[in-house]
């Protein structure tokens, strides 16, 4: 990436990316804002009773969810987390780490065809099972992947 | 009397060193060794290749551990078989020069015997000797080299930048280099390698768009065969070494990036695919058995001297792995057959350097004593004398890390001590003097900083159950590659059958059971946060030894190990 095209990005900030986003259509303003604000599932401190209130329970496991974290976390406070839904008709994908108080961490919403494909970054306090649901065709999928969060030192 | 079998042994080697001690100088050409390093040329491709020498530029003694256990799926297999048991599985017969090279099998004696190890002046004359039987032979670093020295850290690893290159390093990788700062790495590699020596890592990425930090491999040309040599910096730097030194760096295994790379590197007509890895050898086995199209991983980290490499199955075909110790003890020589533009065949050899088989490269000796000259009288003082063998290479504990611990109970006032499990640092014979150089050997690193902590009995255990975790977690990608926390005061057992939460048990100190909400004064160092302030430790252990004259055999606190029977990492 050229030095110009860094200097704006970090300028832009995360909320002009997020705006583009919005304007292109690939994110319902509704699933970013409060307007659609699913308070049962984004409080709720029970990792199933989150994914029960979101709407994700009875999900399949499914290897067509690609999930990328890291194996342990270089600090625990910003996780990068990717994720990408392979199944088809995907409309919906939501990241839960159920070690967190709030399990839920992001739910997100795709509409006009837009690509499943999320990445973002999530604090975590301890080691901790990292969930991606996705719903397609009004069926529910899920995938997990363990993030180890250490209080380092002693390496080497 | 009868003498058994491995007194016999010993016998016959100290017989043989008297044999050719006279003019052991002569052994790199055949002779009384039997032509110890005349290795036979092999095929059209070589790689050398060295690997955490941890800035041992002079010779010196290393004990191997008599403790390195594999569990699950590592059980009793290389690197986790030590002594005996190493020997038997490698066919190297006890009593020999070789059986004291991988083992920590009779130490003193068979260290009396044969001498130093080690040391830049006597590898660069067998680098040379290796290179002129094969001609084009690249020389990789696998890293670990601008720290471990009093000397690479007062030259903020200038003494070894500069060796590396007379050495003839042509590509390198790095972990506890990041710990002079990531600008330092930068100024090195941008400035003193230009043009000479490729840095390569293809796990190091920006943290905010995640752009290449280094190239991630280069294709060299060795007899007009391509060759592509990757780097794999150590994954978990920023986890086992300070955050702040890399603060805008983010490292992991990145596998399905080394897949990528593999490919490009193949797609622009490399015959060889090599990964210079810093990965330690556990996480090289299970990346070998993942991406496919490598033809061998020439790992460190671990510290693990293994013989012969360990051949891995993958959806390409296969990959070999190795490692090639540390302290400059061993050179590892990879000799590719290539063919129809494939590798047909590989031989492979891990020479150990036995200083007094080889004679010093006069410019490389030059170089050494110019480096250490404005700090050798400084080095040279003699704080105390050992009684005991001093190291400190094992899963739990090495006397020299108990005399740490002691240090610091002692001059701190506290109930317990930490002191982290580094696998650097050299051994000391009974009766040697303990030099400052010696004490630096053990400690030279920029957050020496000692400090002493209140903490409840939770928080000892939740911090030796984490430790614990990065030795023994069932998956090797969730391992980060040091031995456990040496542990001063307390006692305890350790269930290796159990996870994390579950092993560190009985839990006693000064016969008291640990009470959890009680609060203890822990004595530590190595500060991984930043701002923390504190004597640095080289001048706490420098105190204490000049203070006791005389240190007498440790008593080393190990604990009660369940779940290791039949374990042969343990002996």
């Amino acid at each position: 990436m050229n030095q110009l095209r860094r200097a704006f990005l970090k300028n832009a900030g995360a909320v002009g990316t997020v705006a583009v986003a919005i304007a292109a259509g690939l994110l319902k303003p509704g699933a970013v804002f409060a307007a659609a604000w699913n308070s049962l599932a984004f409080t709720a401190k029970d990792p199933a009773e989150a994914i029960k209130n979101a709407g994700y329970s009875g999900a399949a496991e499914s290897s067509d969810i690609v999930i990328k974290a890291p194996d342990i976390a270089e600090n625990g406070a910003v996780v990068p987390i990717t994720a990408t839904s392979n199944i088809p008709g995907t409309t919906s994908m939501a990241i839960f780490v159920e070690k967190n108080p709030a399990p839920l961490i992001a739910d997100f919403a795709f509409s006009n065809g837009a690509e499943p494909y999320i990445s973002t970054r999530v604090k975590m306090a301890k080691t901790s099972i990292v969930r991606v649901s996705v719903k397609a065709g009004g069926k529910n999928y899920t995938s997990s992947r363990e993030v180890k969060v250490t209080i380092g030192g002693c390496g080497g | 009397m009868s003498m058994n079998r491995r007194e016999f042994m010993q016998m016959l080697a100290v017989a043989a060193a008297s044999g050719f001690a006279l003019n052991s100088r002569s052994a790199l050409s055949a002779d009384s060794t039997g032509g110890f390093y005349d290795l036979p040329a092999f095929g059209n491709v070589s790689l050398l290749h060295i690997t955490d020498c941890h800035a041992q530029l002079l010779p010196i003694y290393f004990r191997e551990p008599n403790v390195n256990i594999g569990l699950g799926q590592s059980l009793n297999k290389a690197p986790h078989i030590v002594g005996e048991k190493l020997l038997k599985a490698f066919g190297i017969r006890p009593g020999t020069r070789e059986a004291h090279a991988f083992t920590y099998l009779d130490f003193e004696n068979a260290a009396r015997t044969y001498g130093k190890v080690g040391g830049f002046a006597h590898l660069s004359t067998l680098i040379k000797k290796i290179r002129a039987s094969r001609p084009g032979a690249l020389l990789l670093d696998g890293g670990d080299t601008w720290q471990g020295s009093a000397t690479a850290l007062w030259t903020k690893g200038q003494d070894m930048v500069d060796a590396g290159k007379l050495l003839g390093v042509d590509v390198m990788t790095g972990h506890w280099e990041f710990t002079l700062g990531a600008e330092r790495v930068k100024q090195v590699v941008d400035n003193d390698f230009k043009g000479k020596v490729d840095f390569v890592a293809q796990n190091i990425k920006t943290n905010d768009f995640g752009d290449r930090v280094f190239q991630p491999y280069v294709i060299k040309h060795i007899n007009d065969i391509p060759v592509a040599i990757i780097g794999q910096a150590f994954p978990y730097t920023p986890i086992a070494n300070p955050r702040y030194m890399t603060p805008d760096w983010s490292f992991g295994i990145q596998d399905d990036n080394m897949q990528l790379v593999v490919n490009e590197a193949r797609a622009k007509g490399a015959q060889v695919v090599v990964v210079l890895s810093h990965n330690g050898m556990d996480v090289d086995l299970k990346m070998a058995s993942r991406v496919s199209g490598i033809d061998a991983i020439m790992g460190g980290h671990t510290h693990d001297g293994i013989p012969a490499p360990i051949i891995v199955k993958n959806a390409g075909g296969q990959t070999l792995v190795t490692n090639a110790g540390s302290n400059g003890k061993f050179l590892g020589v990879m000799d590719f057959e290539v063919k129809g533009g494939k590798v047909a065949d590989i031989k492979y050899k891990l020479l150990p350097v036995f200083a007094n088989l080889i004679e010093p490269d006069a410019e490389m000796t030059t170089l050494i004593k110019n480096v250490r000259a404005p700090y050798e009288a400084k080095l040279a003082e003699k704080l105390a004398v050992t009684e005991g063998t001093l190291y400190r290479r094992g899963n739990f504990n090495g006397t020299f890390d108990q005399l740490i611990l002691d240090a610091l109970m002692e001059v701190k006032g506290a109930d317990a001590a930490f002191s982290p499990g580094f696998r650097w640092g050299t051994s000391l014979l009974p009766g040697e003097a303990i030099t400052l150089e010696h004490v630096m050997d053990q400690t030279a690193i920029t957050y020496p900083q000692t400090t002493l902590t209140e903490m409840t009995g939770e928080t000892i255990k939740a911090i030796m159950e984490d430790v614990c975790d990065n030795l023994f977690n069932a998956d090797p990608y969730k391992q980060q590659g040091g031995d456990m926390v040496r542990v001063g005061g307390i006692s305890y057992t350790c269930d290796l059958r159990q996870s994390i939460g579950k092993r560190i048990n009985n839990m006693m100190l000064n016969g008291k059971a640990l009470d959890p909400n009680k609060k203890y004064k822990v004595a530590g160092w190595a500060p991984v946060s930043e701002g923390v302030t504190g004597e640095p430790i080289w001048d706490v252990v420098a105190g204490y030894l000049r203070d006791k004259k005389v240190i007498a055999p440790r008593k080393l606190n190990l604990p009660k190990l369940i779940g290791v029977e039949d374990n042969a990492g343990i002996a």
